[in-house]
């Protein structure tokens, strides 16, 4: 069944990355550096979940370490650059094979299991990366490692901020993108199939475990992204990248924006990172507040906010 | 190695081992028997902790306190439950550990809020500070062998209380078709709740008896939590028997790893890699162990349910 | 008759009970052997080891010539061994039409193509609408499954595993909880599958069996008690003492 040419989704998602694409905007006429930096991190919380969504929405995979995959990006950008590397495109390059290796070992491994044990078995991966990284003394150890400066990657001069806040909105415009083409696609269909019912999966001859193996990769990779963006975006890399809450986080913004629909954890993203940023201006107890808005979208709005921004068919 | 060392690591992981198991007892029975992810087990581990905190402040007296703070966190398990967490049983994992990782943000701020943002600090009674000298050359302190006994003890009690009471009966009954016992005339949810207090009162003793090794602080119970969630994954959720048998193994790998570890590593490799790698590997060697055990049982040592 | 599916010696074990015990049984290309048994007979138990949901413990399963006692369900699947299930498993969230779909892409083969959006492939829109058209479910396409009558389902479950074009269907109750009237036009449907498709037939309703098979095998207790053409297994003593309950 087809949407409608112009759905409500639709006129949403242009209506988002019209705001987004206005913020530099905003930050230049009003001197507000600072809401560049808010939106160009929210923009890459915003990549990690969408990379999540894919296994979580689409495979239903509860990964509760995809912060490890942000953190291995992270550090390889960091690493690299603490060792002279200032070619961005090979600085991300590696970022994105460094995390595809990773999500592959991670995944070959924790794919064998199911259901709550799954969930834990990716928490574990995440934490013995996140004690890898306290443990690299060499690279900063707990205090995290400074990246000394940024690149350039083809016409983008990363040193410019309002450049870097461009590249990141096209890496996540991509990545929607390339999100849709994967869930429409035979392998798609075959990942969300085995989500309802692997049973019927297995008795049509496909085996799930390569699908989502496959999926698991894509996902993982796309989050290493993330995590090189971050880097650069930060000049720092520090094992806080992979704490277990922050994994936690990402699921909080896929769940809060609408599983399994892709834009919605860009929403879930923003709303998340700034509904922290007012709280935190009113309170310094924020976490009192933010708490039990979770606890109230988990009981009262189960398909998301995506799912009333969208309407029915989102 | 030193025997006499190994001997005191091995009572040191034994102790967090034990502690490890009164947090995964009450946490294996709420999943096992409520299907329920609670990541907020942690934090009733963390108001165990501050109650007796509190409550010495107030009481002076040790054993006092820890008679008022193990109730106390009962009561709060309980209200949890009621307003919370009865709501999330039939919904799906993932709702559930959003929900409850929404409570530990709460939480975690709520005993800021209260008690402040500095850490507290608990005294032991002068009675247990002291140490025995369990062989010649080995003292070890006296308190942590209480620990031990407790512990013990409350695995012995919850051992009777599932296999040879009727409540027991129910519990095991509940977990494995909640239908049938509801449809022979049992209050369910009352049977939820009561278990949810037990295990709420479970982590509060944990929480109790630790404060006065550690400093009471927000935020005290997630890095717990993951440890307990380690163990009853290692033992089988919904097993009482698994998580005993995984917490001990857990307790004694992580404390034998961290002692043991760098000195085995540097007979192997140089001071400098031994001394960088060391203490790296040891941290994580729980978990190699939780993707090892779980690669070759993917349910656990002794577990059924997924 | 080409032998298409021989068992031999088939045992399992749930506990001390023996659901399969040394069960013997073949299939021939085209033929209908129909398996017939009191609840509790062991029948869904040997289908399931015939389609590698489950391992049997000892005996042999030879498919096509093959050995396919230890291969996984769904290479099994790619095969030519198609099953439905007792109880209907379908993809809930999915319409008759996207649920064929991906039956189709199971047979044309690996789905990892990532980019071509497969909910508008011709390719396989139009073999999986000639699935659905086979049960008569073509005007019901683009229903999801949840709303679909419980005889729909049950059609659907059969286009899912003719759409794989099987050499073997194995048919666990296909007209398991179906009023009269589905019955008859799922008892239809069968009787002109006949032929051309191989079926293993569990089924309670006798006027079925008797209507379809080409043969007819008895489970009691996990142990097949008889074997043979309708005529011969409505005659036997032995059946009707331990399965229609008769003194004879």
């Amino acid at each position: 069944m087809r949407s409608p040419v112009i759905s409500r989704a639709r006129i949403a998602t242009v209506l988002l990355f019209a705001l987004l694409a206005l913020v530099p905007v905003y930050s230049t006429l009003f001197s507000a550096p600072f809401y560049l930096t808010l939106f160009a991190r929210v923009m890459i919380f915003a990549l990690a979940a969408v990379s999540l969504d894919l296994v979580l929405g689409f495979g239903g995979l509860v990964s509760f370490g995809h912060a490890a995959y942000l953190g291995v990006g992270a550090y390889a950008v960091g690493i690299l650059a603490y060792h002279g590397v200032d070619s961005v495109f090979v600085l991300w390059g590696a970022a994105i094979l460094a995390s595809a290796l990773v999500a592959l070992f991670i995944g070959a491994i924790s794919l064998r299991t199911s259901g709550m044990y799954f969930i834990m078995i990716t928490l574990a991966f995440a934490q013995m990366l996140f004690y890898l990284a306290v443990s690299l003394k060499a690279y900063g150890g707990d205090d995290g490692l400074p990246i000394a400066k940024r690149g350039t990657l083809g016409p983008f001069d990363l040193k410019s901020d309002v450049q870097l806040y461009y590249l990141i909105l096209i890496a996540l415009g991509l990545a929607l993108y390339l999100g849709h083409r994967i869930v429409g696609s035979r392998f798609g269909r075959v990942l969300e199939g085995a989500k309802w019912n692997e049973r019927r999966a297995v008795a049509l001859g496909l085996a799930p475990y390569r699908y989502r193996l496959v999926a698991f990769v894509i996902s993982g990779t796309v989050c290493g992204l993330a995590g090189a963006l971050l880097a650069t975006l930060t000049n720092f890399v520090s094992p806080s990248y992979m704490a277990w809450t922050r994994s936690g986080e990402i699921i909080v913004m896929v769940v809060l924006g609408g599983m399994a629909t892709l834009t919605g954890p860009v929403i879930g993203a923003v709303v998340l990172l700034v509904l922290e940023e007012v709280l935190a201006t009113l309170t310094i107890h924020w976490m009192l507040i933010l708490g039990p808005i979770l606890v109230l979208v988990v009981l009262f709005a189960r398909r998301g906010l995506w799912g009333w921004i969208a309407g029915r068919h989102g | 190695m030193d025997p006499l060392l190994l001997l005191v690591q091995a009572l040191n992981g034994l102790q967090l081992g034990v502690m490890l198991f009164l947090l995964a007892a009450g946490l294996t029975l709420v999943f096992g028997i409520m299907n329920l992810v609670n990541l907020a087990h942690g934090s009733l581990y963390m108001v165990g902790a501050y109650f007796m905190a509190a409550f010495q402040a107030w009481t002076g007296s040790f054993v006092l306190a820890l008679l008022l703070a193990v109730p106390a966190t009962l009561l709060v398990g309980v209200a949890v439950e009621l307003i919370v967490l009865r709501r999330l049983y039939d919904r799906d994992h993932l709702d559930q550990v959003l929900g409850t990782f929404g409570l530990i943000l709460f939480f975690n701020e709520l005993v800021r809020v209260i008690w402040g943002p500095a850490a507290l600090f608990v005294s032991m009674p002068q009675a247990l500070s002291g140490t025995v000298v369990l062989l010649p050359g080995a003292p070890y302190p006296v308190y942590r062998l209480v620990i031990i006994g407790v512990g013990l003890a409350v695995a012995a009690f919850l051992s009777w209380l599932v296999t040879r009471t009727r409540t027991g009966m129910l519990i095991r009954a509940g977990a494995s078709n909640p239908t049938m016992v509801a449809a022979l005339g049992v209050d369910i949810r009352l049977l939820f709740t009561l278990v949810f207090g037990l295990g709420a009162a479970l982590a509060g003793l944990a929480g109790a008896m630790a404060a006065p090794l550690l400093s009471v602080e927000a935020a005290m119970g997630d890095g717990v939590l993951i440890l307990t969630f380690v163990v009853i994954v290692i033992g089988g959720i919904g097993s009482i028997r698994g998580a005993f048998v995984a917490a001990v193994l857990v307790g004694i790998v992580d404390t034998v790893g961290r002692a043991f570890l760098p000195i085995l590593l540097r007979e192997i490799f140089n001071r400098q890699v031994a001394n960088a790698a060391g203490p790296a590997l040891a941290s994580m060697l729980i978990y190699v162990l939780m993707a090892a055990i779980l690669v070759f049982r993917p349910r656990g040592l002794f577990g059924a349910k997924g | 008759m080409a032998e298409l599916l021989a068992v031999s010696g088939v045992t399992k074990r749930f506990g001390g009970i023996a659901a399969s015990d040394g069960v013997d049984l073949t299939v021939a290309s085209g033929e209908c052997h129909a398996l017939i048994g009191p609840n509790g007979a062991g029948k869904t138990t040997l289908i399931s080891q015939v389609s590698g949901e489950l391992k049997p413990d000892a005996g042999r399963i030879v498919f096509l010539g093959r050995d396919i006692t230890r291969e996984p369900a769904p290479k099994r699947s790619r095969a030519g061994l198609a099953r439905s299930f007792q109880v209907t498993c379908l993809i809930p969230s999915f319409t008759a039409l996207e649920n064929a779909t991906l039956a189709i892409q199971a047979k044309q083969g690996h789905s990892f193509s990532f980019w071509r959006d497969a909910r508008n492939d011709a390719r396989l829109i139009g073999p999986a609408m000639a699935a659905l058209s086979r049960v008569g479910l073509d005007a019901r396409a683009g229903v999801p499954v949840g709303a679909l009558a419980h005889g729909e389902q049950r059609a659907l479950e059969i286009a899912l595993a003719l759409a794989l074009e099987p050499r073997l269907l194995l048919l666990d109750e296909p007209m398991a909880g179906m009023g009269p009237a589905d019955a008859s036009r799922m008892i239809a449907l069968l009787e002109s599958l006949k032929g051309s498709v191989a079926m293993l037939l569990v089924e309670h309703d006798m006027d079925a069996v008797f209507r379809l098979a080409d043969r007819i095998s008895v489970l009691v207790y996990g142990k097949v008690i008889a074997s043979g053409s309708p005529d011969q297994v409505r005659a036997d003593a032995e059946v009707r003492r331990a399965y229609l309950g008769e003194a004879a």
